[in-house]
Protein backbone atom coordinates (compact mmCIF):
# COMPACT_ATOMS: atom_id res chain seq x y z
CA UNK A 1 0.00 0.00 0.00
CA UNK A 2 1.31 3.41 -0.90
CA UNK A 3 2.08 5.63 2.08
CA UNK A 4 0.87 9.15 1.34
CA UNK A 5 2.10 11.80 3.76
CA UNK A 6 0.08 14.98 3.97
CA UNK A 7 2.26 17.96 4.85
CA UNK A 8 0.82 20.42 7.35
CA UNK A 9 2.00 23.94 8.02
CA UNK A 10 2.13 25.26 11.58
CA UNK A 11 0.59 28.70 12.11
CA UNK A 12 1.70 30.47 15.28
CA UNK A 13 -0.37 33.52 16.15
CA UNK A 14 0.61 36.43 18.33
CA UNK A 15 -2.19 36.50 20.87
CA UNK A 16 -1.67 40.16 21.73
CA UNK A 17 -4.37 40.42 24.40
CA UNK A 18 -3.35 44.02 25.02
CA UNK A 19 -3.60 45.31 21.45
CA UNK A 20 -6.36 45.29 18.77
CA UNK A 21 -3.91 43.80 16.28
CA UNK A 22 -3.69 40.75 18.55
CA UNK A 23 -7.40 40.12 18.16
CA UNK A 24 -7.10 40.67 14.42
CA UNK A 25 -4.24 38.17 14.37
CA UNK A 26 -6.21 35.52 16.26
CA UNK A 27 -9.29 35.91 14.06
CA UNK A 28 -7.30 35.79 10.82
CA UNK A 29 -5.29 32.75 11.94
CA UNK A 30 -8.47 30.99 13.07
CA UNK A 31 -10.07 31.72 9.68
CA UNK A 32 -7.16 30.09 7.86
CA UNK A 33 -7.15 27.10 10.22
CA UNK A 34 -10.89 26.62 9.64
CA UNK A 35 -10.65 27.02 5.87
CA UNK A 36 -7.53 24.85 5.44
CA UNK A 37 -7.98 22.12 8.09
CA UNK A 38 -6.06 19.48 6.15
CA UNK A 39 -3.04 21.69 5.58
CA UNK A 40 -2.68 23.77 8.73
CA UNK A 41 -2.21 23.22 12.44
CA UNK A 42 -1.59 25.61 15.32
CA UNK A 43 -0.19 25.78 18.81
CA UNK A 44 -0.87 28.22 21.63
CA UNK A 45 2.32 30.27 21.80
CA UNK A 46 2.73 30.09 25.62
CA UNK A 47 2.83 26.30 25.35
CA UNK A 48 6.44 26.66 24.24
CA UNK A 49 7.05 27.38 27.93
CA UNK A 50 4.08 25.74 29.63
CA UNK A 51 3.95 22.61 27.52
CA UNK A 52 6.11 19.53 27.25
CA UNK A 53 8.58 18.13 24.74
CA UNK A 54 5.88 17.63 22.11
CA UNK A 55 5.00 21.32 22.14
CA UNK A 56 8.61 22.47 22.13
CA UNK A 57 9.40 20.42 19.01
CA UNK A 58 6.45 21.97 17.13
CA UNK A 59 8.61 23.97 14.70
CA UNK A 60 10.81 20.94 14.13
CA UNK A 61 7.78 18.86 13.19
CA UNK A 62 6.06 21.43 10.98
CA UNK A 63 7.30 24.18 8.70
CA UNK A 64 6.01 27.18 10.60
CA UNK A 65 4.54 30.58 9.77
CA UNK A 66 4.48 33.13 12.57
CA UNK A 67 2.02 36.03 12.54
CA UNK A 68 2.78 39.05 14.74
CA UNK A 69 0.60 41.98 15.73
CA UNK A 70 3.34 44.46 16.61
CA UNK A 71 7.05 45.11 16.27
CA UNK A 72 7.85 43.19 19.45
CA UNK A 73 7.50 40.07 17.25
CA UNK A 74 6.68 37.71 20.12
CA UNK A 75 5.51 34.90 17.86
CA UNK A 76 8.59 34.96 15.64
CA UNK A 77 11.03 35.38 18.54
CA UNK A 78 9.41 32.79 20.82
CA UNK A 79 9.16 30.23 18.04
CA UNK A 80 12.80 30.67 17.03
CA UNK A 81 14.04 30.82 20.62
CA UNK A 82 12.08 27.89 22.03
CA UNK A 83 11.14 25.62 19.15
CA UNK A 84 12.81 26.25 15.78
CA UNK A 85 13.32 28.83 13.04
CA UNK A 86 10.04 29.77 11.32
CA UNK A 87 9.76 29.28 7.56
CA UNK A 88 8.01 32.63 7.23
CA UNK A 89 7.27 35.52 9.56
CA UNK A 90 4.33 37.81 8.82
CA UNK A 91 3.59 41.18 10.39
CA UNK A 92 0.07 42.56 10.72
CA UNK A 93 1.16 46.25 10.51
CA UNK A 94 3.05 45.51 7.28
CA UNK A 95 0.10 43.61 5.78
CA UNK A 96 -2.33 46.42 6.64
CA UNK A 97 0.04 49.03 5.20
CA UNK A 98 0.51 47.02 2.01
CA UNK A 99 -3.26 46.63 1.63
CA UNK A 100 -4.02 50.27 2.50
CA UNK A 101 -6.16 49.26 5.48
CA UNK A 102 -6.47 51.07 8.81
CA UNK A 103 -5.47 49.18 11.97
CA UNK A 104 -8.37 48.03 14.16
CA UNK A 105 -9.16 50.18 17.19
CA UNK A 106 -10.90 47.81 19.58
CA UNK A 107 -9.86 44.73 21.52
CA UNK A 108 -12.99 42.65 21.02
CA UNK A 109 -16.34 42.23 19.29
CA UNK A 110 -15.01 42.67 15.77
CA UNK A 111 -17.73 43.24 13.19
CA UNK A 112 -18.19 44.49 9.65
CA UNK A 113 -15.76 47.39 10.15
CA UNK A 114 -12.90 44.99 10.81
CA UNK A 115 -13.98 42.38 8.28
CA UNK A 116 -11.75 43.66 5.48
CA UNK A 117 -8.68 43.60 7.71
CA UNK A 118 -9.38 40.05 8.94
CA UNK A 119 -9.93 38.90 5.35
CA UNK A 120 -6.75 40.60 4.09
CA UNK A 121 -4.57 39.12 6.83
CA UNK A 122 -6.12 35.67 6.34
CA UNK A 123 -5.40 35.89 2.61
CA UNK A 124 -1.76 36.73 3.27
CA UNK A 125 -1.44 33.83 5.72
CA UNK A 126 -3.10 31.46 3.21
CA UNK A 127 -0.70 32.67 0.51
CA UNK A 128 2.23 32.01 2.83
CA UNK A 129 0.83 28.51 3.53
CA UNK A 130 0.73 27.84 -0.24
CA UNK A 131 4.31 29.06 -0.66
CA UNK A 132 5.59 26.89 2.19
CA UNK A 133 3.74 23.85 0.83
CA UNK A 134 5.23 24.46 -2.63
CA UNK A 135 8.73 24.85 -1.19
CA UNK A 136 8.43 21.59 0.75
CA UNK B 1 -2.97 43.71 55.63
CA UNK B 2 -0.26 43.83 52.97
CA UNK B 3 0.86 46.52 50.55
CA UNK B 4 -1.84 48.32 48.55
CA UNK B 5 -1.62 48.21 44.77
CA UNK B 6 -2.67 50.60 42.00
CA UNK B 7 -2.74 47.80 39.45
CA UNK B 8 -3.82 44.18 39.41
CA UNK B 9 -2.66 42.26 36.35
CA UNK B 10 -5.19 39.96 34.70
CA UNK B 11 -3.71 37.43 32.28
CA UNK B 12 -6.09 35.36 30.18
CA UNK B 13 -5.40 32.30 28.05
CA UNK B 14 -3.97 32.98 24.58
CA UNK B 15 -5.56 30.02 22.84
CA UNK B 16 -7.40 30.16 19.53
CA UNK B 17 -8.65 26.60 19.59
CA UNK B 18 -11.12 26.32 22.45
CA UNK B 19 -14.22 28.16 23.60
CA UNK B 20 -12.98 28.50 27.17
CA UNK B 21 -9.88 30.33 25.95
CA UNK B 22 -12.15 32.84 24.25
CA UNK B 23 -14.27 33.05 27.42
CA UNK B 24 -11.13 33.72 29.48
CA UNK B 25 -10.18 36.63 27.20
CA UNK B 26 -13.70 38.05 27.11
CA UNK B 27 -13.77 37.99 30.92
CA UNK B 28 -10.44 39.81 31.10
CA UNK B 29 -11.57 42.41 28.52
CA UNK B 30 -14.81 42.96 30.42
CA UNK B 31 -12.80 43.56 33.59
CA UNK B 32 -10.33 46.05 32.13
CA UNK B 33 -12.82 47.90 29.93
CA UNK B 34 -16.01 48.00 32.01
CA UNK B 35 -15.83 46.49 35.48
CA UNK B 36 -12.49 47.66 36.91
CA UNK B 37 -10.98 50.02 34.31
CA UNK B 38 -7.74 51.60 35.49
CA UNK B 39 -7.24 49.00 38.20
CA UNK B 40 -7.38 45.70 36.31
CA UNK B 41 -4.58 45.71 33.73
CA UNK B 42 -3.78 43.46 30.80
CA UNK B 43 -0.54 42.55 29.19
CA UNK B 44 0.11 40.22 26.28
CA UNK B 45 0.96 36.75 27.56
CA UNK B 46 3.52 36.12 24.77
CA UNK B 47 5.51 39.13 26.02
CA UNK B 48 6.29 37.02 29.08
CA UNK B 49 7.39 34.17 26.84
CA UNK B 50 10.03 36.41 25.22
CA UNK B 51 10.95 38.02 28.57
CA UNK B 52 9.95 41.55 27.57
CA UNK B 53 11.35 43.73 30.40
CA UNK B 54 8.27 45.98 30.75
CA UNK B 55 5.82 43.10 30.82
CA UNK B 56 8.00 41.13 33.23
CA UNK B 57 8.24 44.15 35.57
CA UNK B 58 4.46 44.68 35.45
CA UNK B 59 3.82 41.06 36.40
CA UNK B 60 6.51 40.74 39.05
CA UNK B 61 5.69 44.05 40.79
CA UNK B 62 1.90 43.71 40.98
CA UNK B 63 -0.65 41.10 42.07
CA UNK B 64 -1.53 38.70 39.25
CA UNK B 65 -4.72 36.85 38.42
CA UNK B 66 -4.65 34.26 35.64
CA UNK B 67 -7.68 32.92 33.76
CA UNK B 68 -6.80 29.79 31.82
CA UNK B 69 -8.84 28.16 29.10
CA UNK B 70 -7.67 24.57 29.51
CA UNK B 71 -5.86 22.37 32.05
CA UNK B 72 -2.50 23.11 30.41
CA UNK B 73 -2.60 26.37 32.40
CA UNK B 74 -0.35 28.37 30.07
CA UNK B 75 -1.10 31.71 31.71
CA UNK B 76 -0.37 30.45 35.20
CA UNK B 77 2.76 28.57 34.15
CA UNK B 78 4.09 31.52 32.14
CA UNK B 79 3.95 33.65 35.30
CA UNK B 80 5.47 30.91 37.44
CA UNK B 81 8.32 30.59 34.92
CA UNK B 82 9.33 34.11 36.01
CA UNK B 83 9.58 32.94 39.62
CA UNK B 84 6.37 34.73 40.57
CA UNK B 85 3.56 33.04 42.48
CA UNK B 86 0.16 33.74 40.94
CA UNK B 87 -2.15 35.39 43.47
CA UNK B 88 -5.28 33.75 42.09
CA UNK B 89 -5.61 31.24 39.26
CA UNK B 90 -8.96 30.57 37.60
CA UNK B 91 -9.93 28.06 34.94
CA UNK B 92 -12.63 29.56 32.75
CA UNK B 93 -14.69 26.36 32.72
CA UNK B 94 -15.46 27.00 36.41
CA UNK B 95 -17.70 29.91 35.47
CA UNK B 96 -19.71 27.72 33.09
CA UNK B 97 -20.02 24.95 35.68
CA UNK B 98 -21.56 27.50 38.04
CA UNK B 99 -23.87 28.98 35.36
CA UNK B 100 -24.95 26.10 33.14
CA UNK B 101 -27.71 28.23 31.63
CA UNK B 102 -25.03 30.35 29.93
CA UNK B 103 -23.29 27.95 27.56
CA UNK B 104 -20.53 29.82 25.74
CA UNK B 105 -19.94 29.28 22.03
CA UNK B 106 -17.32 30.55 19.60
CA UNK B 107 -13.61 29.89 19.39
CA UNK B 108 -11.67 33.02 18.52
CA UNK B 109 -14.37 35.18 20.11
CA UNK B 110 -17.42 34.15 22.14
CA UNK B 111 -20.96 34.80 20.93
CA UNK B 112 -23.77 36.54 22.89
CA UNK B 113 -24.29 33.88 25.58
CA UNK B 114 -20.55 33.73 26.15
CA UNK B 115 -20.48 37.50 26.56
CA UNK B 116 -23.18 37.25 29.21
CA UNK B 117 -21.23 34.56 31.03
CA UNK B 118 -18.07 36.68 30.78
CA UNK B 119 -19.91 39.58 32.42
CA UNK B 120 -20.92 37.30 35.31
CA UNK B 121 -17.37 35.95 35.55
CA UNK B 122 -15.86 39.45 35.47
CA UNK B 123 -18.07 40.50 38.38
CA UNK B 124 -16.75 37.56 40.40
CA UNK B 125 -13.11 38.17 39.45
CA UNK B 126 -13.58 41.88 40.27
CA UNK B 127 -14.03 40.99 43.95
CA UNK B 128 -10.64 39.30 43.88
CA UNK B 129 -9.14 42.31 42.05
CA UNK B 130 -10.41 44.57 44.84
CA UNK B 131 -9.07 42.33 47.60
CA UNK B 132 -5.64 42.11 45.98
CA UNK B 133 -5.52 45.86 45.35
CA UNK B 134 -6.34 46.44 49.02
CA UNK B 135 -3.37 44.26 49.97
CA UNK B 136 -5.38 41.39 51.38
CA UNK B 137 -3.38 38.16 51.42
CA UNK B 138 -4.82 35.23 49.43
Amino acid sequence: MMDIQVMKVGVVSCSGEEIPEGTLCRLACRKVLDERPGETVTICLPLFIAGGEEERTFAANYPTITVDGCDKLCAAKATEMLSGKPSKSLSIPEILKKRGLAPPTKLRHFGTEEEAAVKAVAEEIARAVDEVLEED
Amino acid sequence: MGKKHQKVVVLPCSGIGKVFGALARETAYELVENVRPGLATLTCLPLLVINDPEAVALVTENPVITIDGCPKDCAKKSVEALGKVVDKAYEAIKFYKEHKDLKPEGIAEVTDTGRKLAAVAAAEVAKMVDELAAGEEK
